[in-house]
């Protein structure tokens, strides 16, 4: 069912009792071409990009939850590409392209809201680095630019110039960046999918890696062997544990990311700004919530919750940024558990067993990655080869000494 | 364990005391072991749901690193010891 | 005048009238009242407008979970949004106002948003506003942002201050109702330490609002008593105003005290919110139980309460919403409010109950109404009437507010926030918390043991089970006897069918029933995709009022029981919870510590202008009068350094001691070069690389005695670096005998550098300086003229004769002086960090501007310094990785502008010179740059794949986000004296 004006004008009148399921709720069936292990945002977009871009339509998404119960449900909705490493870039602006015509594209309004990202600076080396990584941007044909402490003072006034340990100096700033209603991507993907007849498969937990001869024929579920050709991965926060069901060790530890949101308010916020002299991260929803979060809480953990000095910490970067937050009030703290890698940046690949294909280690940014992730994910699946734009992104980088590690901080998970 | 910690020095301290490493099960290889298992070691993990050790240092206390072993879906914490322990550096 | 105080009754001080205004028009109240109590007595029950619809509403309850009367409380700087009338303390010149309406409460132009909900039904925002795709951000958007939201802020700074405590007890109780003070007083009887937090500012829970006699006395009477022997424990703390939000790990609870929320005067000697880390051996939960709503037809109209709200008005503060009440139940507890309606001489306009086999009957003279049910209300801004069908026979019945009791649910969210999840009862009807994990259990109603005598009973039962697990005797707790208790037993009843109007089943967000319909049908029966698709639960209470109905009412569609449904999850905050009381005091220049060296004071003498470095200020440069910038100052600061000499302030850096017999096969096997044949009393330039063979810090090494060294480490990394070697000591060769202490705040250290470095340090210092006797890298104690030990090393930065003087903290300012004086005659000058920053560059050296941690020791042409040799290192055996050691990796390179009259600056890229700007063009970047007085030129360091096979190369450094494009010549990275003639001079 198409979704239009029309389609909500004719729906009124009959009560909104004719609209139909946004996707079936298929049985499994005995074998598929692909079976992706994972009904987040990634996984999702795998199959619709599939069906649609690479014509495989025999494809099973199995989800032990439910569609988007992972992490594209529980994020900042952060959606950028503001990259300083050539290994990251072009696939985040790959990534960001395909968000400007995402809803066009699935008939979906996933509310991608371009509203501009603005990373602050607080002294001449942070400026620094921010000038090399807008001009990798640049490069690439991004947009970015570089705003003192003047003309930041007009655009966000309320931002803490005078009274903060770290003075503000001046911004980053993308305007092709913004925000979009993470739900909406999963469900959005979904429903494109299933309309290109890929199964949806539910409350279908993977048990196990069913290998002949070494290579991979299908999986055990909890609704019973599925068997396939091609198995792809894409099990943010429980990465490690589905890849251990085929013997598979990998470079990433889980930790958990707290997020939260305020009480509604009437507009305030009109950017994503970012603290420098923290981690500390703002955006308002449309709905007026100020959805907002700062660094992981440190150690591993599979609990999707977090603890309270963090979340304190994250409030006093946000005092100290927006003074102005202080007689806000916090609704809601929620915990989701990343796939934190050895170089903070992502895994699209490969894997040394055959017919077995990985995408992991998103790290905490793994949202605005949606559309990219599934489209190079499916071009390795159906093409046997890495996108141009994903060549980077491999298992065996680590090894070969070829690390992607924007923050600069080595192989420490919790430090990116 | 994401609250308090209790130091085997120091006693029952919080959490923000503590400077985190992360996965204490890997040993470092000898010198001249294979490329595969230097590899294992500086970028491999096990990461599994469970039980796991892990490094903590108390910073804002005696600076020992401490082995904290613990649950990482419960976050129950089994035992904490001093990471010298029993290897010749105890204090 | 439908709504108004009683002549007598309740717990409000008659004899004290309180001030207070709303929407611009004052009333009066009492001490005692809250906000929507004093409300309702000044007939106001239109408060709020709805989130989407912007329908009309009014209070609903007289609590923590009410979902409609937000407020905007205080004004200027002190305004709170979102603000819960049913909590909100009056006092007096309190002023609120009411959100989410434009032009007034009354007449609300949003609310044509309510003719338009049939195109507005859930999701119905993810299936248009697509087209064209430009008008998102400019149309849709807006639009949809100004009609969303509630409270409105400008963020204006906060004029009012927060702190923190911690709080550690043997109990802790979180409510004071009949449960918590039972488990109280037998806690604190027994000896325990006990620590009781109530939300409300008045301590008794229940018992304040409860008619039944207790002991035969009032029961607000035995809560009063109770709390005065609990106060009189010494080992009771009571913290009224105190809601417990949240329940961490280590059984540590999150709580928010309200210190200063009710009194126009602020006292700014304390916090107005003080937020309560408590470490609790044990916890009750003894929150009570929640009344659910009942979903019909126009059940949102203002003066439709709950029961147990307009109960609690009426016993409690002496209030009722209207003189003729409508009271809806599916259970026993609408018989009660009937009945405290009557005894106030309130008229009750009915009694109508679902359960056509209800055995309770009505108080005499009101009209009961069994197998009845409401399908619809009348009215605009309040009710009027309800309709009633029974047996599909309409009638309307004229009433000005309705009392609506949908059975119970314990409060057990707390003990639901760390992974323990509700179990369904289908006796109670209800979600309980029963193995949510050890330290926390509820009591009382909380844990779905609704009666007086039970929740007394079940309190102090808990509160002894606790006492004797801590190995103590346990006092007795003897319940009051109870009048007339009711057992508030209910058939649940999840949404009335045949509703003739919107139902609600969350008032906030207007999430009703054929929402719930619309996302079943549309695939979100999920529970979590139903609040995800609808907004259902996720407005300011959380769904603490309608969530149960949604599970019920989403079970009854799919045809399964509430069990199968489940709930969402429960989190943190259990009532929201300022930024200001979470972030305490670390906030503004407090949000960081702020260091000075040693030195600061002379720097301050000297005129230096400082700059943030981490958490230290240091001293950047130091004009001079008629200097017109800081570029003519640090020139001049560089060109003295060079033809005469400068003194710096290097106290920042990080400095540790190294002892012990293996000191130097420690250090040895710590940095990529050879450390063990150091000889004493010299110094040599140190690569610390991380395991993974990347450059993690530089510094020095000085031997000082065999088994005593002093290493150096940059500014920025002091504090890592100790760790780092900490691990290395204790973790990868605990065998080794080698111990550390960080020194770096015991020393001022100043860098003297310049040609004539020599003849002024010699005017101070006691020993011979002469390059024999202190060549190039010497480093050891030497004594001061007046006796003082101090540490003088022979090291350059600057690619000068340079020494780094290091003296005990306390004596900085005053060598520094000697020094400045003795070195007047040769023209000594202060200057800072950044002729500091030039000088090096002029030099080649590397800071962390270069290594960046993505950086080898070959990257930074430092390769020579890996000691291939060793056994042994941090860092060694993944550095021959293959992308480590690939010939295009970018190496550090000098650039020398071609163009006087072009700056190059940091964070340029390099391109060849005529190549399209991209990704796969891109051949480096620019790490640090200046202006260079000594060359007269602009210089920069930079990095270039194979860039040391590139000098002499014209390359274009770009800079396209500044707008500048510059040629520049690649070269050496050593500009200056590349023999070190200056330098061993």
């Amino acid at each position: 069912m198409r979704y239009s004006a029309l389609s909500i004008f004719k729906q009124a009148f009959a009560g909104n009792l004719g609209w139909t399921p946004a996707w079936r709720e298929p049985a499994p069936k005995s074998h598929y071409d692909v079976i992706i292990v994972g009904g987040g945002g990634h996984g999702l977009a795998t199959a619709y990009y599939l069906a649609r871009e690479f014509g495989i339509r025999n494809i099973a998404v199995v989800e032990k939850g439910y569609l988007g119960s992972g992490n594209v449900g529980r994020n900042t909705t952060i959606v950028r590409s503001n990259y300083m490493l050539p290994g990251n870039e072009p696939f985040y602006e790959f990534s960001l392209k395909l968000w400007e015509g995402l809803e066009q594209e699935l008939n979906y309004n996933v509310m991608f809201s371009q509203r501009g990202i603005i990373n602050l600076y607080h002294n001449d080396g942070q400026r620094d680095q921010y000038i090399r990584r807008g001009n990798a941007m640049m490069m690439e044909g991004v947009g970015a630019e570089l705003l003192d402490r003047e003309s930041l003072k007009k655009m966000l006034p309320f931002l803490n110039f005078e009274h903060a340990r770290f003075p503000i100096m001046g911004g980053l700033l993308q305007k092709r960046a913004g925000t979009a209603r993470h739900d909406a991507v999963a469900w959005g993907f979904a429903r494109g999918a299933d309309r290109l007849g890929v199964d949806l498969i539910q409350n279908c937990e993977v048990t196990g890696i069913r290998r002949e001869n070494g290579a991979v024929t299908g999986v055990e579920t909890t609704r019973g062997f599925i068997g396939c050709n091609k198995l792809a991965l894409a099990a943010a926060g429980n990465t490690s544990r589905v890849g251990e069901m085929a013997g598979l060790k990998l470079p990433i530890e889980s930790h958990v990311l707290q997020a939260f949101v305020t009480e509604g308010l009437k507009p305030c916020i009109d950017h994503v700004i970012t603290y420098g002299a923290g981690h500390f991260y703002i955006s308002q929803s449309d709905k007026g919530g100020l959805v907002f979060g700062a660094e992981i809480d440190g150690y591993s953990s599979y609990a999707q919750r977090g603890n309270l000095a963090t979340a304190e910490h994250v409030m006093e970067e946000g005092v100290t940024m927006i003074p102005g937050l202080s007689r806000v009030r916090v609704l809601r703290a929620w915990g989701g558990v990343m796939d934190m890698s050895m170089d903070g940046s992502p895994i699209i690949d490969r894997t040394p067993i055959e017919n077995l294909y990985l995408n992991c280690g998103w790290c905490y940014g793994g949202f605005k990655a949606t559309p990219a992730s599934g489209f190079c994910f499916a071009h390795l699946i159906a093409k046997g080869e890495s996108h141009h734009v994903a060549r980077a992104l491999r298992l065996d980088r680590f090894e070969r000494g070829f690390p992607i590690d924007e923050a600069g901080v080595g192989t420490q998970p919790n430090l990116h | 364990m994401a609250s308090l910690i209790s130091c085997p020095h120091c006693g029952t301290r919080a959490k923000e005391e503590f400077f985190i490493r992360g996965d204490a099960t890997p040993v470092r290889p000898a010198p001249m072991a294979g490329d595969d298992m230097w590899n294992d070691y500086v970028h491999v993990r096990a990461n599994p749901r469970g039980r796991i050790r892990e490094y903590w240092q108390h910073v804002a206390g005696c600076r020992r690193w401490l082995v904290v072993e613990r649950d990482n879906f419960t976050h129950e914490v089994f035992s904490v010891s001093d990471a010298a322990a029993g290897r010749g550096g105890e204090r | 005048m439908t709504a108004y105080r009683l002549a007598t009754g309740g717990l409000v001080d008659r004899s004290h009238a309180v001030r207070f205004s709303f929407d611009g028009a004052a009333f009066t109240g009492h001490a005692g009242d809250t906000l929507a109590s004093a409300l309702i007595a000044n007939d106001r029950l239109l408060v709020a407008r709805s989130f989407k619809y912007h329908r009309p509403r009014g209070i609903v309850t007289a609590g923590p979970s009410e979902p409609n009367a937000l407020v905007t409380i205080g004004t200027g700087e002190r305004r709170d949004p979102n603000t819960k009338a049913t909590v909100a303390e009056l006092y007096d010149g309190l002023e609120a106002v009411s959100q989410n309406r434009w032009p007034s409460l009354a007449y609300d132009i949003g609310a044509v948003n309510d003719l338009m909900s049939r195109f507005l039904s859930a999701g119905f925002y993810y299936k248009t506003f697509m087209w064209p795709a430009a008008f998102w951000e400019k149309v849709y958007e807006p639009l949809i942002r100004r009609a969303a939201g509630l409270g409105r802020t400008s963020l204006p700074r906060d004029p009012d201050s927060y702190e923190k405590s911690w709080a550690h007890c043997d109990l802790l109780v979180v409510g004071s109702g009949p449960a918590g003070l039972a488990a109280a007083l037998t806690a604190a009887r027994s000896g325990l330490r006990v620590l009781l937090a109530e939300q409300d500012f008045v301590l008794g829970g229940a018992l304040l609002a409860e008619t039944t006699k207790l002991d035969g006395e009032a029961s607000y009477v035995f809560a009063r008593r109770a709390i005065d022997e609990l106060q009189n424990h010494a080992n009771v703390t009571l913290l009224p105003r105190t809601t417990v939000f949240g329940w961490y790990d280590d059984n540590v609870f999150g709580a928010v005290e309200r210190v200063q929320k009710h009194g126009v005067t602020i006292d700014p000697g304390k916090p107005v919110e003080r937020l309560w880390r408590i470490v609790a051996k044990h916890a009750i939960l003894a929150t009570g139980a929640e009344e659910r709503p009942l979903v019909f037809g126009g059940n949102d109209r203002p003066g439709i309460l709950t029961a147990s709200a307009v109960s609690t008005y009426a016993n409690r503060f002496g209030v009722v919403a209207g003189k003729s009440v409508a009271v809806f139940t599916n259970g026993a507890s609408g018989y009660r409010t009937a009945q405290d309606l009557v005894a106030h001489g309130i008229e009750v306009a009915a009694l109508i109950d679902s359960r056509a086999d209800a055995a309770e009957s009505a108080p005499a003279g009101v009209r009961l109404v069994r197998g009845g049910s409401v399908v619809d209300t009348k009215g605009r801004q309040r009710v009027r009437a309800v309709v009633t069908d029974r047996g599909g026979f309409e009638e309307l019945i004229a009433c000005d507010a309705v009392a609506m009791s949908g059975g119970w649910s314990p409060v057990i969210h707390l003990a639901c926030q760390r992974g323990g999840k509700p179990v369904w009862s289908e006796a109670l009807q209800a979600f309980l918390a029963l193995e949510v994990g050890a330290g926390l259990v509820t009591a009382g109603a909380a844990a779905g043991h609704y009666r007086l005598s039970e929740c007394f009973e079940d309190g102090a039962r808990k509160a002894s089970a606790i006492v004797e697990s801590l190995g103590r005797p346990v006092a007795g707790f003897e319940r009051p006897s109870i009048g007339e208790e009711i057992d508030p037993s209910f058939t649940a009843l999840w949404h009335v069918p045949g509703a003739k109007s919107k139902a609600f089943v969350d008032f906030q967000n207007d999430v009703h029933t054929k929402d719930l319909g619309l996302a079943v049908r549309e695939g979100f029966g999920h529970v979590e995709h139903a609040k995800r698709y609808t907004t259902g639960g996720m407005a300011t209470d959380q769904g603490k009022l309608g969530n149960i109905n949604a599970i019920g009412i989403l079970a009854t569609m799919r045809g399964v029981s509430p069990a199968d449904v489940g709930t969402t999850t429960f989190r943190p905050f259990y009532t929201p919870v300022s930024f200001g009381a979470l972030a305490g005091t670390s906030v503004g220049e407090h949000n960081m510590p702020t260091r000075r060296s040693p030195l600061h004071g002379w720097a301050a003498r000297n005129g230096a202008v400082f700059i943030d470095a981490g958490l230290w200020y240091r001293s950047s440069w130091f004009p001079k009068v008629g200097e017109k910038n800081w570029r003519e100052s640090v020139d001049r600061e560089v060109r003295n350094v060079r033809e005469n000499a400068g003194l710096c302030d290097v106290s920042t850096l990080g400095k540790i001691e190294v002892f012990g017999p293996d000191a130097a096969e420690f250090l040895n096997r710590l940095y990529c070069n050879p450390v063990l044949k150091l000889p004493v009393g010299k110094a040599r330039y140190g690569l610390m690389l991380r395991e993974d063979g990347m450059v993690y810090d530089d510094g020095t090494v000085s031997r000082l005695a065999e088994e005593h060294f002093l290493v150096t480490t940059t500014t920025a990394l002091a504090g890592g670096v100790l760790s780092h070697i900490e691990f290395a000591a204790q973790v990868l060769w605990p065998e080794l005998r080698v111990r550390f202490l960080s020194v770096s705040d015991q020393w001022a250290q100043m860098s003297i550098a310049g040609p004539k470095a020599r003849a002024i340090l010699q005017a101070v210092v006691e020993d011979d300086l002469s390059p024999a006797a202190f060549p190039f890298l010497a480093a050891r104690e030497v004594r001061l003229k007046g006796n003082l030990k101090a540490r003088l090393f022979r090291i350059s930065f600057s690619g000068e004769l340079a020494y780094e003087l290091a003296v005990p903290a306390g004596y900085g300012e005053a060598v520094a002086d000697a020094l400045m004086r003795a070195g007047q005659p040769h023209g000594l000058c202060a200057y800072g960090v950044e002729a500091l920053n030039v000088l090096r560059i002029e030099k080649g050296h590397v800071t962390h501007a270069e290594l960046d941690g993505r950086v080898t020791p070959d990257d930074a042409g430092l390769g020579r310094m890996m000691g291939s040799a060793k056994p042994d290192f941090i860092g060694k055996r993944l550095s021959t990785r293959f992308g480590l050691t690939a010939a295009d990796r970018a190496q550090l390179v000098g650039l020398r502008a071609l163009e006087a009259d072009k700056d190059m600056r940091a964070g340029a890229h390099l391109l060849k010179d005529g190549a399209k700007p991209s990704t796969l063009n891109d051949q480096g970047w620019v790490s640090s740059a200046c202006f260079s007085p000594t060359l007269g030129s602009h210089i920069a360091l930079g990095f270039l794949k194979s860039g040391r096979e590139r000098y002499g190369e014209k390359i274009l450094v770009w800079d396209q986000l500044r707008g500048v494009e510059a040629m520049a010549e690649v070269c050496d990275p050593v500009f200056v004296d590349p023999e070190n003639r200056k330098l061993m001079a």
